[in-house]
């Protein structure tokens, strides 16, 4: 009878993501019929391959990369509320936000977690610094095999040296958050 | 007791009446008794009255989500070039964020899958199934849904397929004896008094209300007539109006009887599924159908798959390469009335007819696009889309260069590679790309 959607999400998990993720009720419902929708095995989690399946992600050369962001260590499915956490990264930050003064925990969606997440991106083994091998890998995804070996190593080179301060051959968060900002804000 | 059988038979002699005087011979004439405007007209104003309801009932709670049509979130456009920057010659590291971002966006909501499922409507049209988010609004509207439950249920229910029973059978039978005759121009006209009957027949056996605009354009014999997918009803829609070849594959049980006889009155192409591979050999035998300008045009469905409706994707363009006048139609249904739909996936071909016996109605406009034909230095490709912007155009459908086949296929890699490349020119200028490989051909 109708979706199944509404009917699964019960009102106190929509609250309950409200509270941690800052998305309104009729969002977390919006994106709740798109996690069903994207389930093609209908057990309540997402694989990969269901990221997979959608084609203008299939397509994006960084989008491996995207997907594993979504999954936490070592774990190949990942349920609604992890869905929903990852995606609170990109929210766009309300004027109502702005001016509280939280002493509490910082929102998902502040621009620095916004920024630790695109450099977790890059920072695969997760010890805080982009290597020149890390850096090297991002670069191989987005030019595929249009440009060279020696080429692309010149350019990481060159970005390292240009962003690091510390002069210890790799980019750390603070290197990486100085860099001149391009538009990196997602809107909703 | 008795009581009850003369009840029953009463009931049943009505019955017959009301089918057979009423509906089935202004059929076969071609003529309508205006009983279906009437009550296409009625269920407007009861719908209207509904999204009314449905809207003050919004503004009043809240808490009701929203249906958004047009998708989740509102995508800030733009090319790759526009975002990261004109041929910077130069990488930065918040390149990747011009990734991300689309990459994000299409996990909320893409273009693709989307066309693959029901499309979702503005206001709900008081039936259970398209009820995304079932609330209370008020008593009358759950009144009217239950009223509608039983008209729908069961008076036009058993009315649809006693009319759907007849018009296949009336089908077979009649090719069939059709079929009997020499070869001349007695048997062409019988034939196609006896598609056209059946077709209409089967027509109000779905309460469809059909509207052809531009008559003149309606494709000749000799051409090709090509028109965007939803639903096999497709066929019953467009041969409602002309005779027509269909293409196909043979199938058993029942639609190979209904196929095997239909080719007796007049030429269909069917083949069979070991022919259907072998490209060369389908396009050939198209060909010969077409090079012999008398016989009826041929119906192709060049997206190769259903899609909802509310876009049209890539033509194949196999069916541009015969040659020959091709004949663009566009359909389009109105989502009101009831999902058209065929999600194949989801329902198979049963379940799916009496979803569309238990609907409201199917209503549809049909336009008959100006012929077009492959011009000089033209290739199949190009002429395909543009046949296909014709028709996306004139039905208000979305024009989308993606394959239908991704309903159940994986996405070409040569895609990711045409984006890679994109990029690559961007941050090292075009003349700095040595590539390790040979760029593949691009579909």
């Amino acid at each position: 009878m109708g979706s199944r959607a509404s009917t699964l999400l019960r009102e106190e998990e929509i609250e309950e993501i409200k509270k941690e993720t800052g998305f309104s009720h009729s969002q977390i419902t919006r994106l709740y019929s798109r996690f069903t929708s994207l389930d093609k095995g209908e057990n309540g989690t997402l694989s990969r391959e269901d990221f997979q399946r959608i084609p203008e992600l299939a397509i994006n050369p960084l989008g491996d990369r995207i997907i594993n962001a979504f999954f936490p260590e070592g774990e190949d499915q990942v349920n609604f509320r992890g869905f929903m956490r990852t995606l609170a990264h990109f929210r766009p930050i309300e004027d109502n936000e702005k001016n509280k003064n939280s002493s509490a925990s910082e929102p998902l969606n502040s621009r620095t977690n916004k920024l630790l997440f695109a450099f977790r991106l890059y920072d695969l083994d997760r010890d805080d610094k982009i290597s020149r091998d890390e850096l090297l890998q991002v670069l191989r995804m987005m030019v595929g095999v249009n440009i060279s070996d020696e080429q692309l190593g010149s350019i990481a080179d060159r970005t390292i040296q240009e962003a690091d301060t510390n002069g210890d051959n790799s980019i750390s968060f603070n290197e990486f958050i100085k860099v001149p900002p391009v538009d990196g804000e997602q809107d909703y | 007791m008795d009581d009850l059988w003369s009840v029953a038979g009463a009931v049943f002699q009505v019955w017959v009446f009301v089918v057979l005087f009423l509906i089935m011979l202004p059929a076969m004439f071609g003529l309508s008794l205006g009983v279906t405007g009437v009550y296409i007209q009625v269920l407007v104003k009861i719908l209207e009255w509904a999204t009314v309801r449905i809207q003050r009932g919004r503004m009043e709670q809240p808490s009701v989500p929203v249906p958004l049509p047009n998708g989740i979130i509102e995508r800030a456009g733009g090319s790759m070039e526009e975002e990261i920057g004109e041929l910077r010659n130069s990488f930065a590291l918040s390149d990747a964020f011009y990734f991300y971002k689309k990459g994000l966006e299409s996990i909320v909501d893409d273009q693709v899958t989307q066309r693959f499922s029901s499309e979702e409507l503005a206001s709900w049209n008081l039936l259970t199934r398209t009820n995304q988010n079932f609330r209370y609004i008020s008593l009358r509207l759950t009144i009217i849904w239950v009223l509608g439950v039983f008209v729908r249920y069961c008076i036009l229910f058993p009315l649809r397929i006693t009319l759907a029973i007849i018009g296949l059978s009336w089908l077979v039978i009649g090719t069939t004896l059709v079929g009997f005759l020499p070869e001349n121009s007695v048997k062409t006209w019988l034939s196609e008094l006896v598609h056209l009957t059946c077709y209409r027949i089967c027509a109000r056996g779905l309460s469809a209300t059909i509207r052809y605009y531009n008559k003149e354009n309606k494709p000749q014999k000799g051409g090709i007539c090509v028109a965007n997918h939803t639903t096999p009803i497709d066929v019953v829609i467009l041969a409602n109006d002309g005779c027509y070849a269909m293409v196909g594959q043979i199938h058993g049980g029942l639609m190979g009887v209904i196929q095997r006889s239909m080719v007796r009155s007049c030429p269909h192409v069917w083949f069979e599924r070991s022919e259907m591979k072998d490209r060369h050999a389908v396009t050939s035998r198209l060909r010969a159908h077409v090079a012999a300008k008398t016989k009826l045009p041929i119906l192709i469905f060049p997206e190769g798959t259903c899609i909802n409706n509310t876009s049209v994707m890539m033509f194949k363009k196999g069916s541009f390469e015969i040659g020959g006048t091709i004949y663009p139609v566009a359909i389009k249904y109105d989502p009101r009335f009831g999902d058209a739909f065929w999600n194949s996936g989801k329902y198979n071909m049963v379940s799916y007819l009496l979803r569309m016996m238990t609907s409201w109605a199917i209503v549809v406009n049909v336009w008959y696009l100006p012929p077009m034909t492959l011009q000089d230095g033209e290739d199949a490709a190009h002429f395909a889309s543009r046949v296909k912007s014709a028709i996306a155009h004139q039905g208000g459908l979305l024009d989308l260069d993606w394959d239908g086949g991704l309903k159940r296929g994986k996405v070409k890699d040569s895609f990711k590679e045409e984006q890679q490349k994109m990029y690559s020119s961007i941050i090292v200028g075009q003349n700095g790309i040595s590539s390790c490989s040979q760029s593949t051909k691009v579909e």
